[in-house]
């Protein structure tokens, strides 16, 4: 059996628009006043059909439509997609179709109309719940305007899910507990809480370096934070699942799932990267990252821009660093044959020492302090 | 041969940038030495032979054929030394092989610390010497100040001194008059036997060792067989010349001249500055005085930061040995850095400048260790037998302090001269030093302080904070004086229990507690946090002097990772294997290689 299986196989669609750049964001996106969306719906058809003859004989367990804001998405153009999936994979009987949405009226009002294409589960970006802080983080939304689009989508769609971002500027411990609060009777089954990351290139990126991003909270209170977030999370029925992702157990985000336990995924449009398996051999995709570039190459034959093949020991890192987000841990037996050797047991036995991480059923297990640390772990673990 | 009473030899004392390359470009111009086509600037540091010479640079010479106004053709035999003072042997053995100096100083600028450090070893080597005042080109300009300073600090008249610009080329011909008619002629007995002192040597690729000399008796000619007295070395002479910049054939040199002999030599390590070459059969008996062997002061370790590359290094270090005597190494191995060198060197310029040439022309990256200086540790007697003395080059080889009498460090006399204004910040750095005053005068509004410093707490960043405390105006020189016994000890530094060889120094017992609690904090923000607690501590023997502990981690994870991050944190975690290449494991903690350096820099 191929090691994919393991994890199951989806399809990640990426729509790189946007209204406004956010200044903390670093995805892929970009704003452009009109979009031909035939011709959009188009391409990704086109695309599905180029990928489809090297992976036939698969069922499609998830379709994620993310970005970029994919609630910019015509209704029709999401409905062109999901069809020609469906035309070339047979679904799984509980397939799910999530879409991001950013929780803006206009945008609320084209969730029926997704609902109708296929989709069953959304996942909005709500972000904060102050609007202080949602007009610092460059949102184009307040919070009554989120709240709004959530009641709107929870009458449409039986899973919704929304994101947050925390250990913000000015934030502090007993605020963020309250707004954690306040979030969680929001909540249905499903949260997404991300810690602010300061990623280079960004607006946020520059002020960070010239030091005009103040307040922001020490790595100690961040570490706080967290750990009080997995408390207070659990306690709500809502235990973590990954690093930054809370559900009611059987609400997981089965497509993120799909990364995590490293399965196989088709990614189509600018800057969607796969990982594929074909003949035996884990390959990872990447397409054209420039919407233009991107069209161009898909009317002339193919948005594959990149095709790499995965020695052992990158799949077998991949493997580690996804699975080790996981509260499950990590499949052991599975990296011995994606590797073809154990992890080194005296550093396991240093982590399992420090109280990081745990082993049961041949399993490796980071805990909550270590989930807090993991790039020092996956270091410890991979770095001769 | 040239006639004793037609030759003048000398060397020009300066402080940099105060015009000395320019005044001799006008020299060699002036003579027509060059032909105008051939004249490029700094005609001097820009010959072929100097980059070959690599650092080991000392001297360069030049020979310069002058009608004077008299009517009589003379020759003048000019060396050009660095004047820096980790190289102050060689410029003393330079100077030796001249009567006399041209003294310049910016008339702009006055009198400096390196002019101080320079113009005492001409006086040294008994030296006629002309003051020449310089730049009088610019507006700026005062020479009567700075006359009326040569005479108040070096002591010698400068009533005569002469007015030159040597970008305009005024005053060049009375600079030349005055070589003639000040400096002395040297003596010399031409029916000796040979009596040649060997001033400096080089590594030339096609003629192989260049060996420079001043012939003070007899006549040295081509086909000779000579003797190197201080290893009693022979070699056949196959060729001799002057340069004039560029080498140039002679049949003869006699007394008191210049030149350069090549003898099928290999090695630039067979050849002594300082040493006495005579004829191989009746040579002479008496070796000219005051030859010694180069000795490194300043000693410390490097490691290749890519242990793989150990080999590479010894090759390096090897070949760069070849043609530098003043350099010496050893095999070292240390817990936390792995196998390297344990090196001497003059100075921490010429440190410096070996490290730079082994990481930029061998392309190895290496991890430099705190310097230290050599420490002369008296062990205890045995009944009645007086205990053996121990040269210390690493503070990691520090014996057992119960077995240990005493310890003697070197010392240093340091001249500063320094604007009014900053006197009192120097004051208290040398102070702070362990200094002690000797002397403080005045030049003008500047003023000229001695102070007698240990060189171990010089080496390391004395100069930078001089530089920092006084903006860049202090000018800062130093010379050996000699050993003297202090209350020093041992102090090691521990990391999470476990002693890390490579930051263990000796320290003066009142200032171990600062150090320590210093280096503590430094190792604090050098050391990246692990996933738990690390203890740091300083320790004299036994006992703890300072402790800081760095917490643990607990924040390091990315917050979001999917599908397209897979690629992107792996590419991540590939910049983290080569940064954790860069660092040494001891135990279970990994210092950066820049903690070893930076640790030792005091702030204070
Ligand atoms: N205006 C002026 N500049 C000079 C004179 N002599 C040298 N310089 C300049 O001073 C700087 C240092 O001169 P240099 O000969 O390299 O000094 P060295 O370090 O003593 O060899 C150079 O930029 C020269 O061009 C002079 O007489 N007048
Ligand atoms: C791919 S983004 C796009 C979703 C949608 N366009 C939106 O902004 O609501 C998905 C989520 O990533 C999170 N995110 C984006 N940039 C982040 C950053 N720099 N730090 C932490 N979380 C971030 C936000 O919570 C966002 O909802
Ligand atoms: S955070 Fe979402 S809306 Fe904002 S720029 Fe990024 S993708 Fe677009
Ligand atoms: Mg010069």
């Amino acid at each position: 059996m191929d090691d994919w299986r393991n994890g199951g196989f989806g399809l990640y669609v990426h729509w790189p628009f946007c209204q406004a750049k956010c200044p903390y964001c670093d995805f892929n996106s970009h704003v452009t006043a009109r979009i031909d969306q035939t011709k959009w719906a188009e391409a990704y058809r086109r695309e599905l059909l180029r990928a489809a003859p090297q992976l036939s004989g698969r069922v499609l367990n998830t379709i994620f439509f993310g970005g970029g804001t994919p609630s910019l998405m015509h209704p029709d153009t999401v409905a062109t997609v999901i069809d020609a999936a469906r035309e070339i994979w047979p679904f799984s009987n509980d397939i799910e179709i999530s879409l991001e949405a950013n929780p803006t009226s206009v945008e609320a009002g084209r969730f029926v109309g997704y609902r109708d294409a296929g989709v069953n589960r959304i996942s909005m970006g709500v972000q904060a719940l102050n609007d202080e802080d949602l007009r610092r983080l460059g949102r184009m939304h307040s919070v009554s305007e989120a709240r709004a689009a959530f009641d709107v989508a929870r009458n449409c769609f039986d899973r919704v899910s929304f994101d947050l971002i925390y250990a913000r500027q000015g934030q502090t411990i007993e605020t963020w507990k309250a707004e954690l609060n306040d979030a969680l009777s929001m909540a249905i089954d499903h949260l997404s809480l991300y810690q602010l990351t300061i990623e280079a290139g960004t607006a946020f990126g520059d002020r960070y370096e010239r030091g005009t991003l103040r307040d922001l909270p020490s790595d100690d209170n961040a570490a706080d934070m967290y750990l009080a977030t997995q408390e207070i999370c659990e306690a709500h029925g809502l235990p973590a699942y990954e690093v930054s992702n809370h559900a009611r157990p059987g609400a997981e985000s089965r497509h993120n799932l799909i990364y995590w336990r490293y399965g196989d995924y088709l990614g189509v449009g600018p800057g969607a990267h796969g990982r594929l398996t074909l003949g035996g051999d884990r390959y990872a995709t990447e397409t054209y990252l420039q919407p233009g570039a991107w069209m161009e190459a898909v009317i002339s034959g193919s948005g594959e821009a990149q095709r790499t093949l995965l020695s052992k020991d990158d799949a077998s890192a991949e493997f580690l660093m996804m699975g080790m987000r996981l509260v499950e841990g990590l499949d052991m037996g599975r990296y011995r044959n994606i590797s073809g050797k154990d992890l080194p047991a005296d550093r396991i036995a240093h982590l399992v020492d420090l109280g990081m991480v745990e082993t049961r059923d041949d399993r490796l297990i980071a805990t909550d302090d270590g989930r807090a640390v993991l790039n020092a772990i996956l270091r410890e673990l991979l770095v001769e | 041969m040239t006639e004793l009473d037609k030759i003048r030899n000398f060397s020009i004392v300066a402080h940099i940038d105060h015009g000395k390359s320019t005044l001799a470009d006008r020299l060699i111009q002036e003579t027509g030495t060059v032909e105008d086509r051939d004249m490029k600037e700094q005609l001097l540091d820009s010959m072929d032979i100097e980059r070959e010479r690599g650092i080991t640079i000392k001297a360069n010479t030049v020979r310069i054929d002058y009608k004077a106004e008299n009517g009589e053709t003379y020759v003048l035999n000019l060396i050009d030394t660095p004047g820096h003072v980790d190289f102050a042997y060689e410029v003393s053995r330079s100077m030796r092989a001249v009567e006399g100096s041209l003294l310049v100083v910016d008339s702009t600028q006055g009198v400096e610390a390196q002019t101080l450090a320079n113009v005492y070893q001409a006086i040294d080597a008994d030296h006629e010497i002309v003051p020449v005042l310089n730049k009088i080109d610019l507006p700026a300009s005062d020479c009567d100040r700075v006359a009326e300073q040569i005479e108040d600090v070096i002591g010698i008249d400068a009533t005569d001194a002469i007015q030159v610009s040597a970008k305009t080329g005024q005053g060049i011909r009375e600079t030349l008059e005055a070589i003639v008619h000040k400096l002395p002629a040297p003596s010399g007995d031409r029916d000796a036997p040979l009596k040649a002192m060997l001033v400096d040597s080089w590594y030339d690729a096609y003629l192989g060792v260049i060996v420079l000399v001043r012939i003070m008796d007899g006549t040295l000619k081509k086909g000779m067989r000579v003797k190197f007295m201080s290893n009693g070395t022979l070699h056949h002479v196959d060729r001799i010349g002057v340069f004039r910049p560029a080498m140039q054939a002679v049949d003869v040199l006699g007394p008191g001249e210049i030149g350069f002999l090549t003898a099928s030599i290999k090695q630039v390590r067979d050849t002594r500055v300082g040493d006495t070459i005579t004829n191989d059969r009746n040579g002479t008996e008496l070796a000219l005085p005051g030859y010694k062997p180069a000795q490194p002061v300043v000693f410390c370790g490097l490691f290749p930061v890519d242990s793989a590359e150990f080999e590479d290094l010894r090759d390096a270090i090897d070949k760069l040995a070849l043609n530098d005597a003043s350099f010496s190494y050893e095999m070292e191995t240390s817990a936390a850095l792995g196998f390297g060198f344990r090196c001497g060197f003059l100075g921490l310029l010429h440190l410096e400048v070996i490290r730079d040439r082994i990481e930029r022309e061998y392309n190895i990256e290496l991890i430099t260790t705190a310097p230290s200086v050599v420490y002369h540790v008296y062990m205890k007697g045995k009944e009645g037998i007086e205990g053996e003395m121990i040269e210390l080059h690493n503070p990691a080889d520090m014996p057992d302090m119960s077995k240990v009498d005493h310890i003697e460090e070197p010392r240093i006399k340091a001249t500063i001269l320094v604007p009014d204004e900053y006197l009192g910040d120097v004051l208290k750095l040398c102070q702070d030093r362990r200094g002690i005053q000797e002397d403080l005068t005045y030049a003008g509004s500047r003023a000229m302080v001695v102070y007698d410093l240990p060189l171990n707490e010089v080496v390391f960043d004395f100069y930078d904070r001089l530089k920092s405390v006084t903006k860049g105006y202090a000018s800062f020189d130093y010379q050996m004086t000699g050993y003297r016994e202090d209350n020093l000890v041992k102090m090691s530094v521990l990391v999470n229990d476990e002693p890390v060889d490579a930051l263990s120094m000796m320290v003066h017992r009142d200032r171990a507690e600062m150090r320590g609690r210093a280096m503590c904090e430094k190792l604090k923000d050098l050391i990246p946090r692990h996933m738990f607690k690390i203890p740091i501590q300083a320790a004299i023997g036994g006992k703890v002097i300072a402790r800081e502990t760095l917490s643990a981690l607990r924040k390091d994870v990315t917050a979001k990772c999917y599908g397209g991050d897979a690629t992107r944190k792996r590419k991540l975690l590939d910049k983290q294997k080569a940064g954790k290449k860069k660092m040494r494991q001891f135990g279970k903690v990994d210092i950066p290689q820049e903690a070893f350096i930076s640790a030792l820099k005091m702030d204070s």
